[in-house]
């Protein structure tokens, strides 16, 4: 078994590589009905229906987004009410500001509300996932370098409290794995 | 496991069946492999000599573009052929002309994506692309036509020293939100598309400069399904937020004229018929720059295929259609609406004295892609590059239509004046094309014009169940 990394690091997981989206699902589902938690698969693209051979459930992104969107209803209810109505009332051609001219302020209230919610996908996702960072132990395998072309892998990762160097070698060996790695932390 | 490809072979159906089933994606079964390979190789290889001869062209025009800035900005809006009665000209008409060209790109990738029209993914970079720099050069006359520039934070609500707060009931000021919001999503939506394949870039080059840069701005992106359904969630999202936030900016700009008390603007066809002229000369602008990028690099042909090709057409087709019938539509309102100036301000339009604007923009964008209801048409690229012109030119005369021709003839007939374009409006305007020009080319060179992994997730071996026995 190849060893990446520093070898007097800590290992961070066992890795596997494999030759399709296909053999990449069915190794996965394998993976979930052997009791893994910490695991991961990685992929040059999302694979259509992976969470559920993961066994993972919907990301919740999309409430985080609904908060975003609020704060951005709520931000353009204020900073258009509180000037126009307290600070600064400004009567153009005559027009009243009461509850018969609220769709004049339609327009703001909705794009500041697609504004922070468009925020809140991005950076909720980048938080979500752990990025932006520098390094990350995979990266000390050089084969890992074709994740982005078109190989696929999966990683066992040391926190498991399944994980074991040889049996979940021989586990991943068993799935189909070729070019397994032992990967070191930095 | 020959005989179990999940791939239809079409020549063993029936005729019926034949024509009806869908032609691949990608053509040549090309592999992920090759995909990575060629769409990175046109930003890992030595700069192209064309290149640096177009840019010889779009650089030069650029900076005459911010030459005339300068001089309007340290001289006046005076430079420009506005005067009374026509007090928005080329400003505004090229200020709408650019944004509008921008939707085509988010309607590719968005509204498409929702309705999962799949063709798009070899499509929707270059797209995006094109979105942002469009709208950065319509950015410029907002912001230039206040006069003052240095008097434009007047229009962000902040608290000021003199105490004033803007008219938020104004579709001006609409419109500084509405375009600030759609350029800034813009923006998020194509930087995360990317996020991905500049992980692929960071894999694969070699020189350590290149490799720092795309390193961070992949942000450490690992490919992780863990990250990927994350991913994938805030992609829909977005989508999702762009769809109605594409179709509300050109709604709001169309405001400005909609909501005003002017013949010939205060009509409630606007938006919608903004909307379809903007998607109209976007996609015209996408097949613009898409078919000749496609007869630079051949191979492109494999994902920028004669289906694409042929659905934008057909795309262009409708919407020109929309468009003609909202024309037809003005002029039966203006002549069943009664209202004397309505029809004077539509007289005038196709008779005036610019009438001739009036006919442009007929022949063009009624007329020309009518062409497109013959495949002949469709499918042989030299005719769709001839024919997309016509949109390209029809639709920037539409705008100047509705804008100057008509201001030309205010209520006051002794202040009836033509408008004559200054020497600094056309400068500034051509110059605006090298501005978009310099960027799109700086973009094909430096960042993959393909989106990589869409391509790849259409592959038929991209489904998980590739091969498998039903």
């Amino acid at each position: 078994m190849e060893i990446a990394g520093d070898n007097k690091s800590a290992v961070y997981a066992v890795a596997a590589e494999f030759d399709s989206a296909r053999d990449l699902y069915q190794a996965a589902e394998k993976v979930r009905d052997a009791g893994f938690k910490r695991w991961d698969v990685y992929s040059p693209f999302p694979i259509h229906g992976m969470d559920d051979a993961m066994g993972m459930k919907r990301s919740f992104l999309g409430r985080l987004v609904f908060l975003g969107g609020l704060t951005g209803f709520i931000t353009a209810v204020s900073l258009q009410f509180i000037p126009s109505s307290i600070l600064y009332p400004l009567v153009v051609a005559g027009k009243p500001i009461d509850i018969m001219t609220v769709p004049a302020f339609f327009p703001i209230m909705f794009e500041l509300t697609i504004l922070l919610s468009a925020f809140t996908a991005v950076f909720g996702m980048l938080i979500l996932n752990g990025l932006p960072r520098w390094n990350h132990p995979l990266f000390n395998w050089g084969r890992f370098k074709k994740v982005t072309e078109d190989k696929f892998y999966v990683a066992i990762e040391s926190r498991d409290p399944q994980f074991s160097e040889r049996a979940t070698r021989e586990f991943l060996e068993t799935l189909g794995g070729k070019n397994l790695a032992l990967i070191h932390e930095d | 496991m020959a005989d179990s490809t999940a791939t239809i072979d079409t020549a063993k159906l029936p005729d019926k069946e034949q024509t009806l089933a869908r032609p691949p994606l990608v053509l040549n079964e090309r592999t992920m492999g090759w995909i990575s390979s060629y769409i990175s190789s046109i930003v890992e290889a030595k700069t192209p000599t064309w290149w640096y001869v177009a840019m010889g062209f779009t650089v030069p025009l650029m900076l005459m573009c911010f030459l005339m800035l300068a001089y309007l900005i340290s001289t006046g809006v005076g430079v420009w052929g506005n005067n009374h009665p026509v007090g928005w000209a080329w400003d505004i008409t090229n200020f709408v002309f650019w944004i509008g060209i921008g939707h085509a790109g988010t309607l590719i990738s968005a509204i498409l994506f929702l309705t999962r029209q799949k063709w798009r993914t070899s499509i929707n970079r270059a797209a995006e692309a094109m979105t942002l720099f469009a709208v950065v050069c319509a950015g410029i006359y907002p912001a230039l036509h206040v006069g003052r520039v240095w008097m434009v934070w007047f229009l962000a609500p902040v608290p000021n020293s003199n105490a004033i707060w803007p008219n938020f009931r104004s579709p001006l000021l609409w419109d500084v939100f509405a375009v600030s919001t759609y350029f800034t999503v813009s923006v998020l939506f194509w930087y995360t598309g990317l996020i991905p394949d500049l992980a692929t870039l960071r894999d694969r080059c070699t020189s350590k400069i290149k490799k720092f840069f795309y390193g961070v701005f992949a942000l450490g992106w690992r490919g992780g399904n863990r990250q990927w359904r994350h991913y994938e969630m805030a992609y829909l999202l977005l989508a999702g937020l762009s769809t109605p936030l594409v179709l509300s900016v050109h709604s709001v700009v169309s405001f400005d004229f909609a909501t005003s008390v002017v013949p010939g603007w205060h009509t409630t066809i606007f938006p919608p018929y903004f909307v379809a002229g903007a998607i109209f000369g976007g996609f015209a602008m996408v097949l613009t720059l898409m078919i000749p990028a496609a007869s630079i690099w051949p191979s492109l042909k494999d994902l920028i295929t004669p289906s694409h090709v042929d659905k934008m057409c057909k795309i262009i087709l409708l919407t020109g259609s929309i468009v003609g019938y909202a024309y037809l539509m003005e002029l039966f309102i203006a002549w069943y609406g009664g209202n004397p100036y309505e029809q004077a301000a539509f007289w005038n339009r196709a008779f005036g004295p610019s009438g001739w604007n009036y006919w442009v923009m007929m022949t063009c964008n009624v007329v020309a892609p009518q062409f497109f209801w013959f495949k002949w048409c469709r499918h042989n690229w030299w005719v769709v590059w001839i024919l997309v012109q016509f949109p390209n030119v029809g639709m920037w005369f539409e705008r100047f239509v509705i804008i100057a021709t008509t201001l030309e003839r205010d209520f006051l007939p002794s202040a009836w004046q033509q408008f004559h374009p200054s020497i600094v409006d056309i400068l500034t305007f051509i110059g605006t094309f090298g501005l978009f020009m310099t960027l799109f080319l700086l973009f094909i060179r430096f960042l993959p014009m393909i989106c990589m992994f869409e391509v790849k997730a259409v592959l038929p071996e991209a489904d998980p169940h590739y091969g498998e026995k039903h």
